[in-house]
């Protein structure tokens, strides 16, 4: 230890400043890098996490400060000029380009003149990957790759120069249990060979984890540090403790109360999925033969490793996909042939989780994307013409409700930090008198408390009689609120079962394949 | 009583400085069009000066028969029409995200069929509701025209800019063929349909040449700016444009919503192409090409689709279009000097545009 801190600081950033308007993202922030350790950054949504990264990567230029690395002072005017620096991001939105194919995208970011080095890059490519224990075909196209996946590449394309700084954003939301795992070793082996690691989560227990240093963030200022000596000599129960009053404040709430009530024995069946199947590329359907029932107020988790087709069943659902065969009944009737907008006005709500991609328009206000699915309707739209007062009145009910942290309503949606976005999304979503709502991976990307905000309105929600299929990452998500769970695998579900304690070994043999549904 | 006057006051206030910040933008969108025009005017000045010609001259040539002279003037003002009716389906078009590059032909679809149909009506129908009908029937032929590359779009994901431009190549020798063969007037040795009487030409104003299809292209980019900002209908068009996933997502009905970008968008070319026949041209010959719908994209574009702009944008081209003509004349150099021109003036626009986002960005 006395050794490492005597190496020169990787990064040194002094005294970092960063102002947006209305927001402090960044306030006089003091942060050393070291070669061979992994530093983990923990906050809230909203903290300044993403500002921070975004001026180590170049993105963002810093209002006031100084940036050193290796002990000279630097500045970084792009991204470009932080790689050629060694230092990488692998960032929790996807940079690839979706339309090429995986070795195209690892050789845009590579400046070998006129000709394209296919063949260096395939061996390299083939080397990182093997580093990663992953398998990555480099001629799939990014686009077909479902998002797990997607970043194993933004992985190996951070890695590709053998960087000085490795900075990961979220890494481990979408990776498998064995993939965080194998990212771990990865991480252990960099920082081995003298690396720094920036790891940025608000899992608490990750952080601890992987992390030799942990810095906590709140509203844009370093609230707190645990150094090394602190990790290995404390008992974790102290720390975490004392962790989550840095990064909450006084209050620390971050355990979930148990959400799940009993649903009533004789409550209707109203919502009964049948024999669903869509047919795919791949070798195995997208969705095969998916069939279950649910009962008014009951909340369905559907857990599974990401691209197993949850995603396609929440769009099928929604009425965004096409379903080659089988029925989506409810209350008896047939919806199977309606459109998204006939579904939605029958109380069908799909909370997607590509925020950016489908779930908002970035450059329109948060008010209008409060209104997205009700444009044209009373009272917010009267003969066709908008009535912006009306909705901005909504939309400021709402963003009181779901406390969304933004200047105003008036703001574009793109400005908000992850979670905001998130809270605008649901706001919107609940507020449409919903009788079937299906959420896909609502809390991905949410601070701790923020997520414990939405499972407790999700649960809120069902106890007022909305039938909720819940699909998720997360097991603990699952268990604590959903009153029955199935499994996807390769477009295959599971017959759901009660949920009960001690459930998540099994649930995490059938994500993983390892016993058959 | 006091906190509703307090209130008031606010409103009042926020109201006043909505307004400033409205004109200091129109007040920077007029100096970022200043700008480039200088621009165009010192290379093509040093480009006359190569050729041997006063540029000073020439220029005032451009400013005295496009602008400060009657008939200049007046010629300026007609060309307008049929733009600015290109421009509010182009206002339609391009924030909804389709590239309706066939303006073109729509414009000649349209117009071949009304410049048959104007001389077989006007002797049984009066002024108002001929001239409705021909409005209506050259909206409603490019319309139908656009459906090729609407539907194309909407159920097969065909790309719109290579469909609407090839298309136009078909439909001006479609138009051609329905000229020399079915529409020709038989009176005359060249193929041409037959002509529209001045006396059956839409009204005049101001006791000049200038026809009301003036005042028909400016309600329409007004009535288009109004449209896309304050209506259901228009916030869905730049929802398609800004995102179509998010479209998709909030319910609404892609299908339907393309065909009416497509229709409407067209439908205002075939109307410029109806204004124009029935005010000034009466008659369509084969081969008719005008070739104005090229001309106003970039217009549109840098004028961000704001109706002020548009109009200042468009009354800036037929300016220098009309003067130019007359001042090449003069100078004894060809015509394509005006075209020349044009190209310099988009070429510095787009410049500026480009250095206006730039600057932008680095504060």
């Amino acid at each position: 230890m006395v050794l490492a801190n005597e190496l020169t600081p990787s990064v040194e950033l002094i005294g970092i400043t960063k102002t947006y308007p209305g927001v402090v993202a960044n306030s006089d922030i003091h942060l050393t890098l070291r070669p061979g350790e992994v530093h983990s950054l923990l906050g809230e949504n909203g903290a300044g996490k993403s500002t921070l990264i975004g001026i180590l990567s170049g993105m963002v230029q810093p209002d006031a400060g100084e940036i050193r690395i290796k002990g000279e002072t630097v500045r970084i005017n792009s991204p470009r000029d932080a790689l050629e620096r060694g230092i990488g991001t692998v960032y929790q939105h996807s940079l690839l380009v979706p339309t090429l194919t995986v070795l195209d995208n690892l050789l845009l970011g590579v400046d070998q003149g006129w000709k394209l080095g296919r063949d260096a890059a395939k061996a390299r490519l083939q080397e990182v990957s093997t580093l990663l224990d992953v398998e990555i075909d480099p001629s799939s196209v990014v686009g077909d790759l479902a998002l797990g996946q997607r970043q194993q590449v933004e992985i190996v394309r951070a890695l590709w120069r053998g960087e000085g700084v490795l900075i990961l954003d979220e890494p481990t939301s979408m990776l498998t249990p064995q993939g965080a795992e194998k990212l771990v070793q990865v991480v252990r082996r960099l920082v081995s060979n003298g690396l720094a690691v920036v790891f940025i989560t608000h899992k608490l227990n990750e952080a601890l984890d992987l992390g030799d240093r942990v810095t906590v963030l709140r509203r844009g200022k370093i609230v707190g540090e645990v150094t090394p000596a602190e990790l290995q000599n404390r008992s974790r129960a102290q720390i975490t403790d004392e962790v989550l009053k840095m990064i909450f404040g006084e209050k620390s709430d971050a355990s979930y109360a148990a959400f799940a009530s009993q649903v009533s024995e004789t409550a209707d069946e109203t919502f009964r999925v049948d024999h669903l199947s869509v047919e795919g590329s791949g070798p195995h359907p997208v969705l095969d033969n998916v069939s279950f029932t649910l009962k008014r107020g009951e909340i369905l988790g559907i857990a599974g490793i990401d691209g197993n087709g949850q995603k396609e069943l929440a769009e099928v659902l929604a009425g965004q996909r096409h379903a080659d065969s089988g029925e989506i009944i409810l209350d008896d009737q047939s919806i199977q042939n309606l459109s998204i907008a006939a579904r939605q006005a029958k109380g069908i709500r799909y909370v997607t989780d590509d925020r950016h991609g489908e779930g908002t328009v970035g450059p329109l206000s948060i008010a209008l994307n409060i209104v997205l699915k009700r444009v044209g309707e009373v009272p917010f739209w009267r003969w066709s013409l908008v009535r912006h007062s009306s909705i901005r009145e909504f939309a400021r009910k709402l963003i009181h409700d779901h406390d969304v942290r933004a200047p105003h309503e008036e703001v574009a949606i793109s400005t908000l930090s992850g979670g905001n976005m998130q809270k605008v999304i649901l706001a919107r979503e609940l507020a449409l008198e919903p009788r079937v709502v299906v959420y896909n991976k609502p809390t991905y990307g949410l601070d701790a408390r923020t997520t414990s905000l939405v499972l407790a309105s999700i649960a809120d929600q069902a106890k007022a009689g909305v039938t909720t299929v819940f699909i998720s990452t997360e097991l603990s998500e699952i268990v604590s609120i959903c009153h029955r769970v199935a499994v996807m695998y390769r477009g295959k579900l599971s017959e759901p079962i009660m949920v009960r304690s001690g459930i998540e070994l099994k649930l995490g043999a059938l994500m993983t394949g390892s016993t058959t549904l | 009583m006091s906190a509703l006057h307090d209130e008031t006051t606010v409103v009042a206030a926020e109201r006043v400085s909505a307004i400033e910040g409205r004109l200091t933008r129109i007040g920077r969108s007029m100096a970022t069009a200043m700008i480039p025009v200088i621009g165009a005017f010192v290379i093509g000045g040093l480009l006359l000066a190569v050729l041997g010609r006063n540029p000073f001259s020439f220029y005032g040539n451009v400013i005295h028969h496009g602008l400060i002279g009657s008939l200049g003037r007046q010629e300026t003002l007609i060309r307008m029409a049929p733009l600015l009716l290109i421009a509010a389906g182009l206002m339609i078009a391009f924030p909804a995200g389709i590239w309706n590059l066939g303006t073109d032909g729509q414009y000649v679809m349209g117009g071949v069929i009304v410049a048959d149909l104007g001389p077989e009506l006007a002797p049984h129908f009066s002024g108002f509701v001929l001239f409705t009908t021909l409005f209506v029937v050259g909206f409603a032929v490019a319309a139908i025209w656009s459906l090729i590359p609407a539907i194309l779009k909407a159920w097969y994901g065909i790309n719109e800019i290579i469909s609407t431009l090839m298309l136009t190549f078909i439909g001006l020798r479609f138009s051609a063929f329905l000229v020399k063969e079915y529409f020709y007037d038989r009176e005359t040795t060249v193929p041409q349909t037959r002509v529209l009487a001045v006396a059956d030409r839409l009204p005049r104003m101001f006791s000049s040449r200038v026809h009301i299809g003036l005042v028909v292209g400016f309600v329409a980019v007004i009535a288009v700016h109004f449209m896309m900002r304050n209506t259901a209908f228009g916030l869905r068009l730049r929802i398609v444009g800004m995102n179509p996933k998010a479209a998709i997502h909030a319910g609404m009905n892609m299908k339907a919503l393309t065909l009416a970008i497509f229709t409407l968008s067209a439908g205002f070319a075939g109307l410029a192409a109806a204004v124009n026949i029935a005010g000034v041209d009466g008659v369509v010959r084969a081969e008719w090409n005008p070739a104005v719908g090229l001309l106003v994209v970039p217009l549109v574009f840098l004028a961000r689709f704001h109706a002020a702009s548009v109009i200042a944008f468009i009354a800036a081209f037929a300016v220098f279009q009309v003067g130019g003509e007359s001042a090449s004349r003069k100078a004894d150099i060809p015509n394509f000097m005006v075209l020349f021109m044009v190209g310099l003036l988009l070429v510095f626009m787009a410049l500026g545009e480009y250095m206006q986002l730039r600057s932008s960005r680095k504060h």
